[in-house]
């Protein structure tokens, strides 16, 4: 056992030592920083290199204190960042000290020395902390007469983070945090002394998913977001707390809001989850409202077969009769509230009196509806486990692609004790290679599971016949932690809500007359249906072949679930709550617009089962949340489901509570037979982070750092085909082609991967299929 | 009925009311001193006037007047205005409202990167207190002399930066154009544009 795992299984006792600051005396944990220490006496040390999450560097000197243990005095000011609290120590800031201060006040003066004071133009201005320290720590008056050094500016980093070097005091926190918390090295120091300056390395390029953090936590405005450049000044802005609608991470964020407009999103600050980091696509991914043209009015489709605008009770009404005692089923999309998703669960059974009701916007199984009812429902794992954890197994999982945060969280251990990673990926990604994960082939594979370890599955196992039974039985067998993490941001809560046909709120299963019972007194009905209700696919069979006649859609992209999706609802009556004109709207016969994310309150459940809450960040909206409207629905078809508002919903949701029955055991499915493949590979996608979804249109900068789409395969493979790196080969199925550049690349030679969703390489849109055989010849 | 008690300040009128004594004005004794009066009236009509018959006569205000604001431009045309905002913020009135945006190759307003987008100030809240222009770090908002500010509804109160920016100089052009050759924003800054003929 090292050291490190024994710090893990036992509450080692945390010796205590108490400095006197300024003259009060502090009791701190040994190893804390000066700095620490004083904050806690609410002492501010002027600094600009340090910060709480990162190593220290004692780069910028600013924080110089005079500091003197046993006695002996230290001969100079020392930096109060990279200086740990010792027993018998005095410390004197510049409140007590004149050594101190005057130290201080020196380094200022040299930090302003070419600094170019543009604060004017300079989007840090009015939340700069250099701005701040120099009222309060600097000279009034600028001895400085010579001319100032100056760059070409601003030079881009990436195509979403601009540098200005002069304005740069050189603090290293940007490339500390690309080193230490990124794990992309991309930008560094370069050159000595005066000339010293943030740089690239030219040959790569900074395509860091997390490049945005740097832009938050540089303390002058060297670094700022193409975006969000000289749009607007930091008191213009009114800030709201609120939670990424990107990804199950469930990072806490900050809206900045200015007359009804998003201006940027900065990361919030939750230890427990996101720590105070977040993702380029949290941060700079929220133009989607204004890119496509947004519905504001409902609209109804006429006789002429072209859509109509109309008012509310109209558009009510006419939605009411087309769905009143006709089978429907029920869509509700990955990316609804909990309150939106419980209302469409509500609906489909009150009003439609269905359990077709399906959350899952993507490929997915029968297995997988019986894992995510028996199974994922009750997992108790969360970012803690991943801290802790003595190996991590990624099934179906990309965490830097899929869920960023989950990745920094893994990152952060296997950089601190070099936590062990398997991952199940035909190669090893960026992520991978960063994670150092070893890569397994089956499951089989897996080894010294304990009970501290966590299997983290993705969405993406659905895929693999029998992948879910597999780590049931490894999870059963070892005891070990697993965690379900699906990549959409509303899917754990939708399945929580009982957005699925198998499930009622809280986890009651449909086919339980005692957990029917209980729903059905909360709701005040008769009854509510009994059997088992279709998935996704299966809503989109029975509508195709009529044996549906209506459904209810959230916001979905039928190009997400399989290629034919739009045609298979051609014939049926088609309602759709939508934000935004999409391909479902141009072939619904009702078109109710609804409120986005950033006019509704509401709260998503993070893949750890707890709740991200958000209030509306723009007061004076008049759009409603889907819940609100599938309400008047319902009242308009006479089984009303009570459902006015998002905070009586969410009312409802904590009264109505959990299932506390037994749930039913989880049905296990034999593992699929390997076909035989000819000539032909198995295809294997994933999506890559920044793509082509549908949340991150209109956000060219942001699309710039996205990589570039090749399709990798063996080295073996190539030679056969007779393709070098980087020469284009042409994929195809019976449905259709792509053709990609290759990238050759350490992987099984009967496999090919592609990104299921980038530009030039849209799987489902092109191949017809995410999981099948391609055939493979240079092009 | 209920006793009325005298107010300190009734300068005893409860009292003769109540005695019913008629009060006597003290003050005009003697035809004399009315006379008196009127002579200091008659001598004000030979007296020159200070007052003029506006608005058919407008008289200049005095320097550094608090009128309408100005939104300057270099020589060239350019805009001085970098869109900072920090009139907006040292404003105690919150009447400007500024946007900026970012100067293109193709389409410059201002020298430098940035420039005002959008420009208003609402004269139904102006203090004309002149704060905006002390903060202007490029001395691009001024104010001038003009204050008949008076209109018949709110919109026509919120001048737009086309109200306000300064007419053009001749020889200067209207923007967007590029800065002049070889100059860069610090040349514009320091003031070493000037005079410069745009043909």
């Amino acid at each position: 056992m090292t050291p490190e795992q024994a710090l893990l299984e036992t509450e080692v006792a945390i010796e205590m030592i108490t400095v006197v600051i300024d003259g009060f005396e502090v009791t701190v944990p040994k190893g804390t920083l000066v700095i620490r220490a004083a904050e806690k006496l609410g002492i501010q040390i002027p600094r600009f290199c340090d910060h709480p999450l990162l190593k220290p560097a004692g780069a910028c000197r600013q924080c110089l204190v005079d500091i003197e243990i046993n006695g002996r005095a230290f001969p100079k000011p020392q930096a109060s960042c990279t200086i740990p609290v010792e027993n018998n120590m005095i410390v004197k800031t510049q409140l007590t000290s004149t050594v101190a201060e005057k130290a201080q006040e020196g380094i200022m003066e040299f930090l302003l020395i070419n600094h170019p004071l543009d604060c004017a133009v300079c989007d840090k201005g009015g939340e700069c902390p250099l701005q701040n320290q120099a009222m309060s720590t600097g000279r009034p008056e600028s001895r400085f007469e010579g001319v100032k050094r100056t760059f070409e500016k601003p030079i881009s980093i990436s195509s979403q983070v601009l540098l200005d070097r002069e304005r740069c005091v050189l603090c290293a926190r940007c490339t500390r945090f690309s080193e230490e918390i990124a794990g992309d090295p991309f930008i560094t120091l370069n050159e000595r002394g005066a000339l010293q300056q943030v740089g690239i390395y030219e040959k790569d390029p900074f395509e860091s998913y997390y490049s945005g953090n740097t832009v938050q936590i540089c303390p002058v405005g060297a670094l700022t977001g193409t975006s969000y450049r000289f749009r607007a000044r930091p008191f213009d802005l009114v800030s709201i707390d609120s939670a990424c609608e990107h990804c199950a991470s469930g990072c806490a964020m900050r809206t900045d809001i200015r007359r009804g407009k998003t201006l940027r999103r900065l990361a919030g600050d939750d230890p427990s989850v996101n720590e105070e980091w977040n993702c380029d696509k949290g941060r700079w991914a929220f133009k989607y409202l204004t890119n496509r043209e947004r519905v504001t009015t409902p609209m109804i489709r006429g006789a002429d077969g072209e859509l109509h605008e109309t008012s509310w009770p109209e558009a009510i009404a006419f939605a009411a009769a087309g769905l009143k005692d006709k089978r429907a089923g029920v869509l509700v999309g990955g990316r609804t509230t909990v309150e939106d998703a419980y209302g469409y669960s509500k609906f489909a059974r009150v009003a439609l009196g269905t359990n077709d009701i399906d959350f899952r916007a993507r490929p997915h199984s029968d297995e997988e509806t019986s894992f995510l009812s028996r199974v994922a429902l009750n997992l108790k794992t969360t970012y803690k486990d991943i801290d802790v954890a003595d190996q991590v197994v990624l099934l179906g999982f990309e965490p830097e692609e899929e869920s960023p945060i989950v990745f920094l969280r893994i990152y952060k251990q296997v950089s601190k004790r070099a936590l062990p990673v398997l991952s199940d990926a035909p190669f090893a990604s960026r992520g991978s290679e960063k994670l150092g994960a070893v890569l397994i082939s089956d499951l089989s594979k897996i080894a010294n599971l304990t009970t501290k370890s966590v299997v983290i599955v993705g969405e993406r196992l659905a895929e693999t016949r029998g992948a879910f039974s597999s780590v049931y039985e490894l999870i059963n067998k070892s005891g070990a932690k697993l965690a379900w993490i699906p990549r959409r941001s509303g899917e754990p809560g939708a399945l929580a809500a009982g957005a699925i046909p198998t499930l009622l709120p809280g986890g009651r299963p449909v086919t339980d007359p005692a957990a029917r019972v209980d729903v059905a007194a909360a709701w005040s009905v008769e009854s509510l249906p009994t059997s088992q209700g279709r998935s996704t696919s299966e809503i989109l069979l029975a509508l195709n072949v009529k044996n549906l006649d209506a459904v209810v859609i959230g916001g979905v992209d039928p190009l997400d679930i399989s290629s034919t999706a739009l045609t298979q609802l051609l014939n049926s009556f088609v309602v759709s709550l939508e934000i935004s004109h999409s391909a479902i709207t141009a072939v619904a016969d009702v078109v109710l617009p609804v409120a986005a994310v950033i006019e509704k309150s509401g709260s998503y459940l993070d893949w750890q089962g707890s709740p991200r809450v958000f209030e509306k960040a723009i007061a004076d909206s008049l759009s409603r949340s889907d819940v609100r409207i599938l309400s008047m629905l319902a009242d308009e078809m006479g089984s009303p489901i009570n459902l006015p508002t998002v905070s009586a919903t969410a009312r409802e949701i904590a009264s109505l509570g959990k299932w506390d029955g037994t749930p039913v055991a989880f049905e296990k499915s034999v593992s699929e037979k390997i076909t035989e493949l000819g000539e032909k590979l198995n295809l294997k996608s994933w999506r890559l982070l920044l793509d082509l979804g549908t949340l991150q249109g209109g956000e060219a900068n942001l699309a710039g750092t996205a990589r570039k789409a090749s399709a990798h395969i063996s080295k073996a493979r190539a030679e056969k085909i007779g393709v070098k790196s980087g020469e284009l080969i042409s994929i195809s199925s019976e449905l259709g082609s792509l053709e990609l550049p290759v990238e050759i690349c350490e992987m099984a030679d009967d496999l090919i991967w592609v990104p299921r969703n980038s530009i030039g390489s849209q799987v489902i849109a092109n191949l017809g299929f995410v999981n099948g055989q391609v055939k493979v010849i240079k092009a | 009925m209920t006793e009325l008690t005298p107010r300190p300040d009734d300068l005893g009128l409860t009292a003769a009311a109540k005695a019913n004594v008629p009060i006597e004005n003290q003050n005009a004794k003697s035809f004399f001193a009315q006379l008196q009066g009127f002579w200091v009236t008659f001598t004000t009509m030979f007296k020159k006037v200070t007052t003029v018959e506006y608005p058919e006569v407008k008289e200049p205000m005095a320097e550094g007047f608090h009128g309408r604001h100005q939104l300057n431009r270099y020589d060239d045309g350019l805009e001085k205005c970098i869109g900072c905002e920090l009139c907006a913020w040292a404003c105690p009135a919150d009447a400007i409202l500024v946007e900026g945006e970012s100067n293109t190759e193709d389409a410059r307003y201002s020298p430098g990167e940035r420039y005002g987008k959008v420009y208003q100030i609402n004269y139904l809240r102006c203090i004309f207190c002149g704060l905006c222009v002390e903060a202007c770090p490029t001395r691009a908002l001024t104010m001038t002399n003009e204050y008949e500010l008076a209109d018949d509804s709110r919109s026509k109160l919120i001048f737009e930066k086309e109200d306000l920016l300064a007419p053009l100089r001749s020889g200067a052009l209207k923007p967007p154009h590029p800065m002049a050759e070889g100059k860069t924003h610090i040349d514009y800054y320091r003031g070493d544009i000037t005079d410069i003929k745009n043909d």
